[in-house]
């Protein structure tokens, strides 16, 4: 018997990767109302705080000077948290197991949703520093300063997306993948993103203190109005490199063990 | 002959339920090949295991000529898996589906929009090329998501439930799909719930029962292992009444009409008798009735 069929080709280094980002990209633009979300909720916040909470924080009006820094951070958590609904996604449809009965990377498709994630968040967080500038945010950083500031939201971007895309693997369902994602969100909150964690009662400073916003945020306040940065600038990254360091792996466990949920 | 799948000896737990207890499976290249069950036997499993989404306990398996364990990748250069639900992308075009696994499949950018335009073409969807794909029917998305596994013609294509929750006329489209790729050198393993789709469509059936393969042959065969022609009474309305099935000789038709005389809805006004050829769903009972009996003692002594 003739036959015509045929075997794959093997792909070139990145092709799977680049597919994928472009595969992520447009489905990011398809997705008008998630983005506008991932913009307009935070800018609300933002004008929330500085306009109804603001003066009753702080009388002297500098409030949104001090804000700033906790409302980039929250709006890194809204645009990522998407890619644990993405992922989820991903997995229930059973296009997953398309990919993976095929001779790619594993990670690959992964990586797809994170670099859109970082690209999205990018430009929210862009949107929300003009909006900031616009209702009286008088930063003092210079370029450098300004580089190193969008490095580090970066990393904090990179970290809880991957972070979010393992909770979407982890996760049974869309719906309960954005629920776990909202307990993410709570996170900012409880550091000294909205006020100083002084005021805080003794058991929730301690938690303030201990997690990974706090030494973020103040590193992003140093370097956008020249507050004392201390060692806080060690503890963001390393708290970054460790949370993405742990979620890549774990993500991987979980990418080679489930088979799309059915 | 060539085997495209060769299986032996598959076994797969889950928790405490053993779903494959040894199975076996031989099936020749560019045969349609359909395996049936019941819902749970493990029809999933298999195919996952061969597709190599999932490792079996013990056993082995090759798929196109490669083990699907220690070869892993040689094989996934080799399959394309339908599975149960379409997996497309709902938020793509159906032209941006294609080109996307024609890009991961190792196409250039130009020859993978020349193929994406060309299965549309085939397919029967070139007026939908350029909607997103949440918005086709089930039948549509069916189609797309065969011809998502046929941007390369694979060695074996894997088909999970293929026309399950289609409409006779999208089966049937399938189906016709379906036939010419073995017409073309590829193997179809197939999993089907629909007796008939077997019968049109498969040069062999095995069904699967109890975790191993309780019977194989070509529709023919399975059809003549359980005996002869079944007699039929069915009243005025086509209402059936009574079955009786024969050995196939003259003395066990007389046998079975002995038996009419018998019965008192036969006396009836109306009442037509009739023989016919024994359909695959007769075969399909007598071997899972057969072999629910001793299936459960054996299950609980493994406990």
């Amino acid at each position: 018997m003739t036959t015509t069929t045929l075997v794959r080709p093997r792909i070139g280094a990145f092709t799977a990767e680049s597919t994928f980002i472009t595969r992520s990209f447009l489905h990011s633009v398809r997705d008008v109302e998630s983005g506008l979300m991932a913009i307009v909720l935070p800018v609300m916040l933002m004008l929330l705080f500085t306009w109804v909470f603001g003066n009753a924080i702080d009388p002297s009006g500098g409030y949104v000077d001090y804000v700033v820094p906790g409302i980039i951070l929250l709006c890194a958590g809204f645009g990522s948290a998407s890619t644990a609904v993405s992922v989820a996604n991903d997995m229930t449809t059973g296009i997953i197991d398309r990919f993976r009965t095929m001779p790619l990377r594993s990670g690959a498709v992964l990586t797809g949703h994170v670099v859109a994630s970082l690209a999205r968040n990018l430009v929210a967080t862009a949107v929300v520093i003009l909006v900031a500038l616009l209702v009286g945010f008088r930063p003092t950083a210079t370029p450098l300063e300004w580089v190193a500031v969008f490095g580090l939201v970066a990393l904090w971007i990179l970290a809880i997306t991957y972070l979010f895309a393992a909770i979407g693997l982890a996760a049974s369902t869309p719906e309960a993948a954005s629920g776990y994602g909202f307990i993410l969100l709570f996170l900012p909150y409880l550091s000294s993103a909205f006020v100083p964690v002084e005021t805080m009662p003794d058991w929730l400073q301690w938690i303030a203190e201990n997690q990974p916003i706090t030494p973020i945020i103040e590193t992003l306040r140093s370097l956008l109005m020249g507050t004392p940065m201390g060692d806080s600038a060690w503890w963001a990254v390393g708290w970054c490199v460790v949370i993405i360091a742990g979620s890549v792996a774990w993500g991987a466990w979980l990418f080679r063990r489930k088979a799309g949920h059915r | 002959m060539t085997l495209a799948i060769d299986a032996r000896g598959l076994r797969k737990h889950f928790g405490r339920t053993e779903v494959l207890a040894g199975l076996d499976l031989a099936v020749p290249a560019g045969t349609v090949f359909a395996l049936l069950g019941p819902n749970g036997a493990g029809k999933t499993t298999t195919i996952n295991i061969l597709t190599t989404l999932v490792r079996a306990d013990s056993g082995t398996a090759l798929v196109a000529g490669h083990d699907v364990v220690a070869d892993t990748e040689e094989v996934k250069r080799r399959i394309s898996l339908t599975g149960q639900s379409a997996a497309v992308d709902g938020v793509l075009t159906g032209t941006e589906n294609l080109v996307m696994m024609g890009r991961l499949s190792g196409l250039g950018r130009r020859e993978a929009r020349a193929r994406a335009a060309e299965l549309l073409d085939r397919f029967d969807l070139a007026d939908a090329a350029g909607r997103r794909v949440g918005t086709y029917s089930g039948g549509m998305r069916r189609r797309l998501d065969l011809a998502l596994s046929l941007i390369i013609a694979p060695a074996v294509l894997f088909l999970d439930e293929p026309t399950t929750g289609l409409d006779t006329r999208s089966r049937q489209e399938l189906w016709s799909v379906i036939r010419s790729l073995a017409g073309a050198g590829t193997t179809v393993f197939l999993t089907t719930q629909y007796l008939e789709e077997a019968d049109r469509l498969a040069d062999r059936i095995a069904v699967l029962d109890g975790g191993r393969i309780a019977e194989e042959g070509t529709p023919g065969e399975l059809k003549a292992r359980i005996g002869g022609d079944v007699v039929e009474l069915r009243d005025a309305d086509g209402v059936l009444l009574l079955e009786l099935p024969t050995d196939g000789s003259v003395h066990g038709l007389r046998a079975a009409l002995d038996e009419l005389d018998r019965a008192p809805a036969a006396a009836a006004d109306g009442v037509a008798v009739s023989i016919r050829r024994p359909s695959l769903d007769d075969v399909f009972l007598d071997i899972t009735a057969r072999n629910a009996a001793p299936a459960s003692p054996e299950l609980q002594e493994a406990k």
